[in-house]
């Protein structure tokens, strides 16, 4: 099992599964926001496209849906690859 | 209970089918209006169940979680609760979820279930979850949830029959009500898990044919190019079936307020219906194909999911100065008019990036711009060959066009620097599985719109047009005035007054006073120069003649520049008051476009005519 990396390290395509989410500042919405949506423990969760401009947003799949995540949104997810 | 109204709520996540299912409900009886002092909208409708019972339905706005990240889902939490003023608290709540997305679903399920009212599980897309060959396990479902959970298909006829007969018998039974922390919160996807890997057997993750189409839709190039050729498209579309429309109205109406006007005597009563209301009449319905035929792109697009597919690719880009993605397309058909463009923000779920679009959507060159930029490049640009291809002329009016586009990225910029909330926005935005977009769901859409657009905008744009009527009107000219009536009005006096504001920025009183009927449509303002200055019938040459003889090359750039920047329609203005339901809103587009329209104007004509 390598360290948790940030979602928006996370090579486009890689199978991982969340670790957790970090709170940007102290009571931060965004990251809430995350959990509720599914973020959460154990989740599998990949990168499936990136936008044009700078990579970003990105587009992640979680469970059978997909999310538009900013880069910045991204940054609060850790995520653990399976060994390879 | 026979005979007593049952008060239902409608509520579930973004993307579940709930307004389909809504439809498939009500049909087209509905009543939609804001919430009060927020523009979330509020729909309300009723069907008699085969018992005879009337069932009324609120459908609430789609929510992901109770924790509310936007005045929507802060709406839909409150009425849930009875919380809201004025609202009372439904009887029972159907709670909608999408067979194929049950993980997400699930756990609003589980957070409504736990308000402690009766509840009914819809599971909608059944019949997309069964082409997946996704199976459900119903009755364990129903079993574990402790709630009635039935199948839907909301796009297809009779496919909300089980729900009806649900719905119309017995009272379910509440749950106990539990309370709403932090840990509970997490306590609940485990609980979703549970019951996913209980009831639910899902052979892929996703539909093969979203990630085929996503791999184009969403790919760097073709992406962009797919991108591209929608856009042109939905611009064309406004451009070409929408503006001669709108034109056939305001002719029509012309040629009717004519008409009606030769059976009347002669006097001002006979001036105020043919120009007053007649004239009004055809702005105001003038804006109607625009409006439906950017809303039926919009609507088809929002529908099919594309939308926020394109919103993804220019979310960078638009977040640059200050916007999120969701603000390109209410920006592009604000090219044709920005008032559809400010009603079409409403797809933009962030007040905020909301607010930003509105403020910025009168900055792009809408088409009621051109007559008056035909006029004044006619009649000031020579036709002249630059490089031995572009033509002068088209080079200057592409310029007006990137004036604007330029001015609009300075002013969200500058926004994005002066807000006091420069919290972090999410864009946190699903990609929905593609959809094919149902008939019945885009026009009951389209007739909504339409309908809002006619209720609330007919009386303050027609008021308005009546207001500029008279004002350009009265008082008449005294015996023997050789001038044109204007001169001798209160316009006529208003731009006297006006050019002394106006002069360092090269306006005669002429040109001030033409600005006061360009307020209430900007076309009009050739119109009006054309009365103010062709004295006594055709002046030879035609108006672009007349003016070049009397106004300086300085004078003509600088009204160009004024034309793409000032508050210049009175109908634009009246849609920002009822979009954002604040005058203050009002008053800020209408003060930055004026200081930069002048800021703009006073520097265009200073230095031309250094030059020249």
């Amino acid at each position: 099992m390598k360290p948790p990396v940030r979602l928006s390290e996370l090579p486009k395509g890689a199978p991982a599964v969340v670790d957790r989410v970090h709170d940007a500042h102290a009571a931060d919405p965004i990251a809430q926001r995350l959990r509720d949506l599914g973020f959460v423990d154990g989740e599998p969760v990949r990168v499936v496209a990136v936008g044009p401009l700078g990579a970003d947003p990105l587009l992640i799949q979680i469970g059978s849906t997909r999310f538009a995540l900013r880069r910045s949104e991204a940054q609060r997810v850790t995520v653990r690859q399976e060994a390879a | 209970m026979s005979a007593s109204t049952l008060r239902i709520a409608l509520v579930g996540n973004p993307n579940c089918g709930k307004t389909a299912l809504f439809n498939q409900l009500t049909g087209g009886r509905q009543k939609v209006a804001n919430y009060a002092g927020v523009t979330v909208e509020r729909k309300e409708g009723r069907f008699t169940a085969p018992s005879g019972r009337v069932l009324q339905i609120l459908d609430l706005p789609g929510t992901y979680s109770f924790d509310a990240a936007s005045p929507d889902e802060q709406i839909t939490r409150d009425v849930l609760e009875g919380n809201y003023p004025g609202e009372a608290a439904p009887d029972l709540i159907i709670c909608v979820a999408d067979a194929t997305n049950l993980r997400l679903h699930l756990r609003f399920v589980l957070e409504v279930k736990r308000l402690g009212r009766p509840v009914v599980l819809a599971l909608n897309m059944m019949d997309t979850a069964r082409r997946r060959g996704i199976v459900i396990d119903v009755p364990e479902l129903q079993r574990r949830l402790g709630v009635p959970v039935v199948e839907t298909v909301a796009v297809k006829r009779g496919g909300a029959q089980a729900l009806i007969e649900r719905v119309d018998g017995e009272m379910p039974t509440a749950a106990p009500v539990q309370p709403d922390d932090a840990d509970s919160r997490t306590d609940l996807h485990a609980q979703v898990r549970e019951l996913l890997t209980a009831t639910v057997t899902m052979p892929r993750a996703t539909a093969e044919i979203d990630d085929a189409l996503d791999r184009w839709a969403l790919h760097p190039v073709f992406g962009l190019a797919i991108l591209a050729a929608v856009m042109f498209l939905v611009f064309q579309a406004v451009y070409a079936a929408g503006k001669p429309m709108s034109d056939l109205i305001g002719g029509g109406f012309g040629w009717l307020g004519e008409h009606v006007a030769a059976l009347m005597p002669a006097g001002p009563l006979q001036s105020l219906v043919a120009n007053g209301l007649f004239g009004g009449l055809g702005t105001v319905l003038g804006f109607l194909p625009e409006i439906l035929v950017l809303f039926l792109f919009i609507l088809t697009l929002e529908e099919s999911g594309y939308l926020p597919r394109a919103a993804f690719l220019l979310d960078r880009l638009m977040l640059s100065v200050g916007l999120t993605g969701r603000s390109f397309i209410p920006l592009l058909s604000s090219f044709a008019c920005a008032i559809p463009g400010i009603m079409g923000t409403r797809s933009i779920q962030d007040p905020r990036d909301r607010l930003a679009t509105i403020l910025i959507a009168p900055l792009m060159t809408c088409s009621a711009r051109l007559p008056v930029y035909a006029l004044l490049i006619g009649a000031f640009i020579p036709i002249r060959y630059v490089f031995g291809v572009f033509n002068l002329q088209g080079i200057v009016l592409f310029s007006l066009y990137l004036v604007g586009i330029l001015g609009a990225m300075a002013v969200g910029w500058v926004m994005k620097r002066v807000r006091r909330d420069k919290s972090e926005h999410a864009l946190l935005m699903e990609l929905p599985s593609y959809r094919m977009p149902k008939l019945r769901d885009v026009a009951i859409g389209l007739y909504e719109r339409g309908a809002i657009f006619l209720k609330r905008l007919t009386g303050v744009i027609l008021g308005l047009t009546v207001l500029m009527w008279f004002i350009s009107t009265f008082p008449s000219p005294p015996a023997g005035a050789t001038g044109p009536a204007i001169n001798y009005s209160f316009a006529g006096y208003i731009g006297r007054g006006l050019q002394y504001i106006f002069a360092p920025i090269g306006f005669n009183w002429q040109i001030s006073l033409a600005l006061i009927p360009a307020f209430a449509a900007r076309e009009t303002a050739v119109a009006a120069l054309a009365t103010v200055y062709l004295v006594g019938g055709e002046a030879a040459g035609g108006l672009g003649h007349a003016l070049a003889g009397q106004i300086s090359l300085a004078s003509a750039l600088s009204l160009l520049v004024w034309f793409a920047y000032a508050p210049q329609c009175m109908s634009t203005l009246a849609v920002i008051r009822r979009e954002t339901n604040s005058w203050r809103n009002v008053a800020i587009s209408f003060g930055y476009m004026f200081g930069m329209a002048y800021a703009a104007s006073f520097i265009v004509y200073q230095v031309t005519r250094m030059l020249t």
